[in-house]
């Protein structure tokens, strides 16, 4: 391990003791001690909704804890973000905090700008972030847009911001989540060396391969509590998932049964043209079953979008044809579809699945809200949309459980099980899932999936979209590629391969 | 109309748009600095009211036109405050809080100059003839067209304007780097109003005199001219050009048959709407405008 870079080599980098942290309904951190040592990297692992989030921002100033103690440095931290941050504390978060049409160098310098009291000089901005982006294998252009670089780079841009303030300790919450393989590895070569040269690393995630690989040390939260803190070469990850989740984990549930239904969703030579003019669907033809699930792989970008879009009447299709049992949806709008059976897990759960200033309740029954026996006539029924809501937080384990709580204020697994609990309440003929568990931990994932599964053992027509290979390989009865809007191959669930559907993911025709 | 008819109806035409441009030019400017910091500003005429009644209070009873000015970029200045604070810390919504501020000014202008003539409604400016000239116009003309490159470089070449553009576009971010979201935007919401303010003391000097509502709706023209000048300092001197130039034909075309006044008078508003619905390019607003920052 690195020398620490500090006067004080006895005190921590980062020192918790018996922080709580409580919100409405829900005590987020409940007595919480950390120690994270200089030049470690420390994982922070949970489920979702397990108060990771919460204490970083306890730690970054962000929140005031309720109770308790935050030593930075040996300096005790009390709420300013700015004043933490001039400490050494760097944050990354999971959602970047990036202005989208400034530059790279703009972004990096603000609220730091070099220069006298008044002037500007970004010349001598653009110099020092290319300097530092050098100095540590960040290579980017700094004046580029942010709304031009790729996802991966615009972590780099937000790696450079805590670099260039001087950052000693660097917190990122969940860096990988958005990232490819190779962008990945990428970051964790940057770290190391970030280590290596004597800073330290609280690193925040629920994958447990990437805090074998990558940290010297590992705490464990579960429901706002520390389970456990280890040194890495102490455990395993089967000890690591048994502690986060707080029980055994068994395999993920796994299809039974064939497939015998006949064809629901027919999908024939479908086109359909993006915002920007392109062809996004150009000719997509495939059937699902009753019964069957078929997973959609593809890397994104490449129509899922607009294919959604279209089987739920949100877009309207330039040509083809969608059968919904022996139905022609042609000219339906969005509440036909609906009518006719149809429901989604979309894919931007913020934006589509869920209305995050309506309650619980609110959001369980809308798209039936119209109906009995949550409507009679104009009037709503409040308790029948209290009971319904009651009934469904019980079924699917919603936390807090208590209907009149706004959505905004859930967990993101939380808002998830809201959207699946309210679409598969409407008992749909058709159930289109896109990326169903993104964002999910274990737990959440395994939830989603045995969900999917019931309805499909119930005799539903699933459409699985997700970029995740993993999960359609598990699910999948067969297998369609996407790519460029075509399908450019479906296979049985066992033919198909991560090498053949990777080759299918680029462009390969089968 | 000989050539030299011609020539004459062009420089007039000109020297009048200049005049009619240059409240819009000032005010437009005010509202780019709120709006680039997220903060809608439909006050803008309110303000310009405020400031047009006190800039030709002052400069009456003191036969002084700059103290006047002064004093008009002071109300503004103080009004906008009252528009910030309940957009800013009292999160109230932007466009019942501006609409607020022009009914107030409305009927505080009508009431205080009742006060200040004994029961009048409009007075004169005598101080109008001490005036001074240089060429064609008021200094004022001069004074806004150079506000233009003064307000591009404090937005774009500063500090401050690097942090105004970022509240405007994404506050978290800016907040997490240390900016005082609220106190940069209180600031460009004041800035805005001082511009409004000595925007409004023009008209009186213009026209030589006070009157109830004289601002007319050019507060919501001046908004309009930011919008078709897609929120850039340099467009909206543009669009305030070609608005006042409508103006300015109205007004000489006036009395003359053919085309009907209105037509003219309906310019800016047909041109904003068609720079909104985005048929000339799409003008993007900043992301976060109207949007209060929450702290939780």
């Amino acid at each position: 391990m690195t020398e620490p870079s500090t006067t004080n080599p006895t005190a921590l980098a980062v020192e918790m003791r018996r922080v709580t942290k409580q919100f409405p309904g829900v005590l987020a951190n409940d007595c919480i001690n950390l120690q994270v040592a200089y030049g470690e990297i420390h994982a922070i692992i949970g489920e979702n909704g397990a108060g990771k989030s919460t204490l970083m921002s306890v730690l970054s100033g962000l929140l005031k804890a309720d109770e308790g103690e935050v030593l930075l440095k040996g300096h005790p931290v009390r709420g300013r973000p700015h004043l933490v941050s001039r400490r050494g504390l760097g944050m990354v978060y999971q959602h970047f905090m990036l202005v989208p049409n400034f530059t790279v160098a703009e972004n990096v310098i603000l609220g730091n700008e070099p220069g006298d009291r008044v002037h500007l000089d970004l010349r001598a901005a653009e110099e020092a972030v290319r300097r530092l982006g050098q100095d540590y294998g960040l290579n980017l252009d700094p004046a580029a847009r942010i709304e031009d670089l790729s996802v991966g780079e615009q972590q780099r841009v937000e790696i450079l911001k805590v670099l260039y303030r001087g950052s000693d300790v660097i917190v990122l919450d969940e860096p990988t989540q958005v990232l490819t393989l190779q962008e990945k590895n990428e970051l964790f070569e940057t770290l190391r060396c970030l280590v290596r040269d004597g800073r330290t690393i609280i690193f925040i995630t629920h994958h447990l391969e990437e805090v074998m690989a990558l940290s010297d040390r590992v705490t464990v939260l579960r429901r706002g509590r520390v389970v456990a803190s280890l040194a890495i070469q102490d455990t395993d990850i089967a000890t690591l998932a048994q502690l986060m989740v707080g029980r055994e984990i068994g395999p993920g549930e796994k299809r039974t049964g064939d497939v015998t239904g006949d064809v629901v969703l027919e999908v024939s030579d479908l086109t359909a043209v993006s915002e920007r003019g392109l062809q996004a669907l150009d000719g997509v033809s495939f059937g699902v079953r009753g019964g069957e699930i078929l997973g959609l792989a593809g890397v994104e970008g490449n129509g899922q979008r607009e294919l959604v879009e279209t089987l739920t009447g949100l877009r309207i299709p330039s040509g083809g044809e969608i059968r919904i049992g022996d139905q022609s949806t042609h000219g339906w709008s969005p509440r036909q579809f609906l009518e006719a059976g149809v429901a989604v897990i979309p894919e931007n759960r913020r934006v589509r699945g869920v209305v995050e200033p309506f309650t619980i309740a609110e959001n369980l029954v809308l798209g039936r809200h119209w109906k009995r026996p949550f409507s009679k006539g104009w009037v709503l029924d409040l308790g029948a949309m209290e009971a319904e809501a009651k009934s469904l937080i019980s079924d699917f384990g919603i936390v807090p459980p208590d209907p009149e709580i706004l959505v905004r204020t859930l967990s993101g697994g939380n808002q998830q099980r809201v959207v699946v609990a309210r679409e598969l309440a409407k008992k749909p003929v058709v159930l289109i899932a896109a990326h169903p568990t993104r964002g999910l931990d274990i737990a959440g994932r395994q939830f989603a999936h045995s969900c999917l599964l019931r309805e499909r053992s119930l005799g539903a027509a699933i459409l699985l979209v997700s970029s995740d290979l993993e999960e359609i390989l598990d699910l999948g009865d067969r297998i369609a590629v996407i790519f460029e809007g075509r399908i450019t191959g479906i296979l049985p669930r066992e033919e198909a391969s991560e090498g053949k559907l990777g080759l299918l993911m680029v462009g390969a025709r089968r | 109309m000989g050539d030299s008819g011609v020539a004459l109806f062009f420089m007039t035409l000109l020297v009048s748009t200049l005049r009619k441009a240059t409240p819009l030019i000032l005010a437009s400017l005010g509202g780019f600095f709120s709006e680039k910091s997220g903060v809608v500003n439909i006050a803008l005429e309110g303000i310009m009211l405020f400031g047009a009644f006190v800039g030709a209070v002052v400069a009456q009873t003191t036969q002084n036109p700059w103290l006047g000015v002064l004093a008009a970029a002071g109300v503004g200045g103080a009004v906008a405050a009252i528009h910030a604070t309940a957009s800013i810390w009292f999160r109230a919504n932007q466009i019942v809080s501006g609409l607020g501020v022009n009914l107030l000014a409305v009927g505080a202008t009508i009431f205080l100059c009742e006060v200040y003539t004994g029961g009048q409604r409009s007075f004169m400016l005598s101080v109008s003839e001490k005036l001074p000239r240089w060429g064609p116009f008021l200094p004022l003309v001069y004074i806004a067209l150079l506000m233009v490159p003064v307000v591009y470089l404090m937005v774009y070449r500063t500090r401050q304007g690097l942090r105004l553009r970022a509240v405007g576009e994404h506050p978290e971010a800016a907040r997490t780097m240390g900016v005082d979201v609220q106190m940069t935007r209180f600031w460009a919401v004041v800035i805005s109003g001082v511009l409004a303010g000595v925007a409004g003391s023009f008209l009186p000097f213009f026209a030589g005199s006070f009157a109830k509502n004289m601002t007319n709706g050019l507060g919501y023209i001046a908004l309009g001219a930011l919008i078709f000048g897609r929120w850039t300092p340099w467009g909206a001197l543009a669009a305030s050009l070609l608005f006042g130039s409508a103006d300015a034909l109205q007004e000489m075309l006036q009395g003359r048959g053919g085309v009907p006044s209105q037509f003219f008078q309906m310019v800016p508003y047909v041109l904003t709407m068609v720079a909104l619905a985005g048929i000339v390019g799409r003008a993007i607003p900043p992301r976060a405008l109207g949007i209060p920052l929450r702290k939780e």
